[in-house]
């Protein structure tokens, strides 16, 4: 194994653009099982410790800029993160137990693009952009792009996750986090949904974000159900009408922890409960 | 190989072998502490819990290097059998420990806990401990030794002030 243990982002970059085909480190929770198990021995490192600035989390009246090696503790512990992000405070509470947050980062969970990643849920609901650098330059993709299938992102040769961009919501009427998994920590989750509802003053609804992960190869915002309910009353026909086209936007698989089935009635549960408030 | 140097338990180490070795084979092995167990490896278990600057962590996650020029503590920096820590003596008298292997790193995060002046609320102690799991199914005992070591924390920081 050869370890490349840049001290700056720039030093960072360069080295990644001359061995594009290294393995980037962050708070290694997942790379050390891997590399435990002999997986990595031939390949390069590339060890991101040494960038503190990546680590920081910033926050302006419009926009909370959180650092990809922000770990899960770091991100529970924000202020303005806990005032105005709660999903992904609630979110990174159930990342794992304790010792994995306070080693695991934000951009490590979504650089391994696992289609069971806690944080993703949120991010997608408060419509998060990923800021990608690499030696030629920074893009920023929206959250929903940043995933091109289970374990796959669309992060080109040379390019890091630098940080995670989230506009500050307005205040939404109600809120929902919710993680369905066999044990409450430590385990992986058999559906998980994040939810946004702002109504209007008739108590129509202005606007909804709905999130599912574990329910497709990466998380899924239920684009048709968003676009049924705004301008509906939040009753309980409506949400019978919103469940029925929840598989619309997801795929739902058979697996070790769970079934299709029970992963679409539970999803499906959870949206109409969310809409009738009865959560 | 540059030369490591980490704050084990108050002490200065030296380490000069590759720098990917897991923290708590270097604790283990190198340096004989081997009160810190492994259990699943794999950072789902907790059993290899110790405190990096004070933070519960997977030892079994953590490649030495990222732990170089950093403070190290281990359930040795707790107590000794013969004046065993009042965290230690809360697992003896609740029965907090049975067959052994997931204590040591109990002790860890919930040593973090009592320090951090966690209180004794069971949910409180069960989302902390959530990422130590003990395989003997002990938990009620364990959350009583926490919760008796955090009140008995509690009376003896009340009767400083007195």
């Amino acid at each position: 194994m050869t370890l490349l243990r840049p001290r700056s982002a720039a030093e960072a970059l360069k080295l990644y653009a001359q061995s594009p085909g290294a393995l980037p480190l962050a708070g290694g929770t997942d790379f050390m099982v891997a590399w435990n198990a002999g997986l990595a021995n031939d390949r390069v490192v590339l060890d991101l410790a040494g960038l503190e600035a990546w680590r920081r989390i910033a926050a302006t009246k419009t926009t909370i800029t959180i650092g990809a090696l922000a770990t899960h503790a770091d991100i529970q512990r924000h202020t303005a993160v806990r005032r105005h992000l709660p999903l992904l405070v609630e979110a990174c509470a159930m990342v794992g137990g304790l010792q994995i947050q306070n080693r695991g980062t934000l951009g490590g969970n979504i650089a391994n693009a696992s289609p069971a990643g806690d944080t993703f849920p949120p991010l997608a609901v408060y419509d998060a952009e990923v800021e990608l650098a690499s030696a030629r330059g920074r893009r920023r993709v929206p959250f929903g792009s940043v995933f091109a299938g289970v374990k796959k992102t669309v992060l080109e040769p040379g390019e890091l996750i630098a940080a995670i961009h989230v506009p500050v919501p307005r205040r939404p009427t109600r809120a929902l986090w919710r993680k369905v998994g066999t044990r409450a920590a430590q385990a992986i989750s058999k559906t998980m949904a994040a939810g946004l509802l702002w109504l209007a003053r008739d108590g129509t609804i202005a606007e909804l974000r709905f999130a599912l992960g574990s329910m497709a190869p990466t998380v899924r915002r239920l684009a048709s159900v968003e676009a049924h309910v705004k301008g509906r009353r939040p009753d309980r026909e409506l949400a019978r009408e919103a469940a029925a086209l929840v598989a619309r936007d997801v795929a739902p698989i058979d697996d070790i922890r769970s079934t299709a089935e029970y992963r679409l009635a539970v999803s499906q549960n959870l949206l109409a409960s969310f809409l009738t408030r009865e959560t | 190989m540059k030369r490591l140097s980490l704050r084990v338990n108050g002490t200065l180490q030296r380490y000069d072998g590759p720098p990917f070795t897991r923290l708590i084979d270097v604790l283990r092995e190198d340096w004989g502490l081997t009160g810190t167990k492994e259990g699943c490896g794999e950072g789902e278990c907790g059993a290899c819990t110790v405190l990096l600057d004070g933070k519960p962590v997977n030892s079994c996650l953590i490649p030495v290097c990222h732990a170089a020029g950093r403070k190290v503590q281990t359930v040795e920096a707790l107590g000794t059998p013969g004046k065993l820590a009042a965290l230690q003596e809360a697992f003896l008298t609740e029965g907090g420990a049975q067959c052994g292997i997931c204590t040591p790193g109990m002790l860890m995060t919930a040593w973090a806990y009592v320090k951090k002046g966690g209180s004794d609320d069971p949910g409180a102690i069960r989302r902390e401990l959530a990422g130590n799991l003990c395989r003997c199914t002990g938990y009620q005992h364990i959350v009583n030794s926490v919760a008796s070591a955090v009140r008995k924390q509690r009376r003896s920081r009340a009767a400083k002030r007195r």
